[in-house]
């Protein structure tokens, strides 16, 4: 039996159901293929042998979004995709997770002053739950997202995560708030 | 060919004609008018001293210093330019044809100046007067299918003119 011998007395295991339940899931989470620029690439990586998102139990990319419970958008998102994002994102089962992967889908990124065809950060699309940030992440990164991720899985107390249907609005301002002695120097200018 | 010795061919060709000619810049050009640009650009093709067939790219240029202050200290007028780029495989050498325009036609501001189209001499020239048409906002008169080739098609405005103004909602995605 391997290391499972002699942990268990009696071989009779309790839990809970939303335990059980959400050990299944956090282990086997089904990211879509989906990746839209360079940062596609790094996912690629990751999900290749030398890091081997495998070992988390995410290494099945589903070709359709009906089958998948984990988006990572890795890429760059512009206006003309951003509706196809949000419908791929409405076409994806309940428990469904988001990972905003690299600097241009966390906040727009190098595109964020003179991109007039990018998104500033696909929250503005999709709810996002682990940003990713970087340009573009390591794979050690996105592992660690998918990690976070997994924590999120095991702290669900409910089946579903009940996403609305309409447009997130997240609370940002779009301003970066510099450092205190900076924000003060700005004020007195 | 050297360019001196093609600006000679199109000076006796098309006396008069021939608004402009540079044979200092690194790529020597000549500015014709944008009614000449066809019969120009077919000379430059079907010659056999020229035999210009490749059209490699066209470029649309907007001269506009956005800055009030720094305005008279650019060093042009506000103008926008065509450029296009010819090389001839067979006689190994290559040339500029430029376009002076106005920024915009008549002084109304939004309507986008026109030039004809060399669709019908050059096929490569199809998506890339689409695509100066999607990001410069120039018009091309006889080109077969002008519309947006990079941007969606309900897209308002032409990016990468000067004075162009991000949008700040796109189909119910906010800007920022």
């Amino acid at each position: 039996m391997g290391w499972l011998e002699g942990r268990f007395e009696e071989s009779v295991l309790t839990t809970t159901l939303e335990q059980a339940i959400n050990w299944a899931r956090a282990s086997s989470l089904m990211p879509m293929t989906f990746g839209l620029a360079c940062c596609a690439i790094e996912m690629m990586a990751t999900s290749a042998s030398r890091y081997d998102m495998d070992r988390f139990g995410a290494g099945i990319f589903r070709a359709t979004p009906r089958q998948a419970d984990l988006m990572i958008v890795a890429g760059t998102v512009n206006y003309k995709m951003a509706s196809r994002v949000r419908r791929l994102f409405n076409q994806m089962p309940d428990p469904k997770f988001v990972i905003a992967m690299g600097a241009c889908t966390c906040g727009g990124g190098p595109y964020y002053k003179y991109g007039y065809n990018v998104v500033k950060g696909v929250d503005l699309v999709v709810p996002v739950d682990v940003y990713v940030p970087d340009c573009p992440p390591r794979p050690e990164a996105l592992l660690e997202g998918l990690m976070r991720i997994q924590d999120k899985v095991r702290g669900m107390k409910d089946f579903t995560v009940n996403r609305p249907l309409d447009l997130p609005i997240p609370s940002r301002t779009g301003y970066t708030l510099l450092p205190a002695e900076q924000h003060e120097l700005a004020n007195a200018l | 060919m050297k360019p001196d010795e093609i600006i000679t061919i199109l000076d006796q060709k098309f006396a008069g004609r021939i608004k402009a000619k540079n044979l200092e810049a690194k790529d020597p050009f000549v500015v014709v008018d944008p009614a000449d640009l066809v019969e120009v650009c077919r000379f430059l093709r079907d010659d056999s001293r020229l035999a210009f067939d490749m059209l490699n790219c066209i470029s649309g240029v907007d001269y506009l210093e956005p800055d009030p202050k720094k305005a008279p200290k650019a060093g042009f007028d506000p103008h926008m330019e065509v450029v296009y780029h010819l090389s001839s495989f067979r006689n190994k050498h290559r040339f500029v044809v430029k376009l002076i325009l106005p920024r915009w036609k008549d002084d109304i501001a939004g309507a986008i100046p026109e030039v004809p189209s060399l669709t019908p001499l050059f096929n490569m020239a199809n998506w890339h007067e689409r695509e100066v048409y999607d990001l410069s906002g120039v018009w091309f008169a006889g080109h077969p299918d002008l519309t947006r080739i990079l941007l969606s098609d309900d897209w308002e405005g032409h990016p990468l003119r000067k004075d162009y103004e991000f949008p700040l909602e796109y189909h119910g995605i906010r800007g920022r």
